[in-house]
């Protein structure tokens, strides 16, 4: 069974045309990646329906332009991962 | 269809915020300065244009989606296929569907008929936000009113 991280790498590797093997837990969407605000709505698409959830995007930015988180949290994948998966478990509660 | 003030869609025919689905009717003018240009001799309707009719088809249901609080704005436009030329005169109707609602975003999928066929279709993406201004609320809730937007139905839900 593929673990959450692959899931969502194996998204952003087809979804923008980036080589699997250049996606890793460290890298960041954003700065290590270079995928735009655009970009990552069609990643946030396949992740929702991947995995029955809606990412809050709106909450998050604006938790990043408030200064109350940084992109790190929510956009190196492994924490984008763990987010996901505080998602689903809360679907499932 | 009023081109030259980008309005490009008529009437609402049939809207299910249930279902998520809208249907348009839009007529093509038999006149218009963009035809002098677009073309001279042979006058068309801009594919432009037609994705402009699509996504304010679309949009219309997203405001109602989202219980006239916040504006649409397009962002992508992906598959958008032209399938036949559109003339001036032609009356069309143009159907969109959600296919996906997600934070801040949402994705639709939009066609137009002409003569009962699929002219045209695309898959559009929006970023919706609260209305950025009363001026723009005021002119939505305006055009709502012109072309049949059940407004005050959906305002009480």
């Amino acid at each position: 069974m593929s673990t959450t991280f692959d899931q969502v790498a194996n998204i952003i590797a087809e979804t923008c045309d980036i080589p699997r093997d250049t996606i890793t837990p460290e890298s960041h969407a954003i700065d290590d990646l270079g995928i735009d605000s655009l970009d990552f709505l069609d990643i946030a698409f396949a992740i929702d329906k991947a995995f029955g959830i809606k990412l809050p995007l709106e909450k998050w930015t604006q938790e990043v332009n408030d200064g109350k988180a940084t992109t790190e949290q929510y956009f190196v994948l492994k924490n984008l991962s763990a987010r996901i998966d505080e998602l689903v478990a809360a679907k499932g509660a | 269809m009023r081109l030259e003030y980008f309005q490009l869609i008529d009437r609402i025919a049939e809207i299910d915020v249930g279902a998520r689905t809208v249907t348009v009717e839009a007529d093509v003018p038999s006149e218009s300065t963009i035809f002098e240009g677009h073309f001279p001799g042979y006058p068309l309707m801009p594919g432009v244009l037609l994705i402009e009719a699509m996504a304010q088809t679309s949009g219309w249901l997203l405001i109602a989606a989202l219980n006239f609080e916040r504006m649409p704005f397009l962002a992508a436009v992906k598959e958008a296929k032209m399938r036949r030329f559109i003339s001036p005169g032609e009356k069309l109707t143009v159907k969109a569907r959600l296919l996906h609602e997600g934070s801040g975003y949402a994705m639709t999928d939009v066609a137009i008929e002409a003569g009962g066929k699929t002219t045209c279709n695309a898959t559009l993406t929006f970023s919706h936000v609260p209305f950025p201004n009363a001026e723009l609320r005021s002119h939505m809730e305006a055009m709502a009113q012109k072309i049949g937007f059940p407004l005050e139905a959906i305002r009480h839900g």
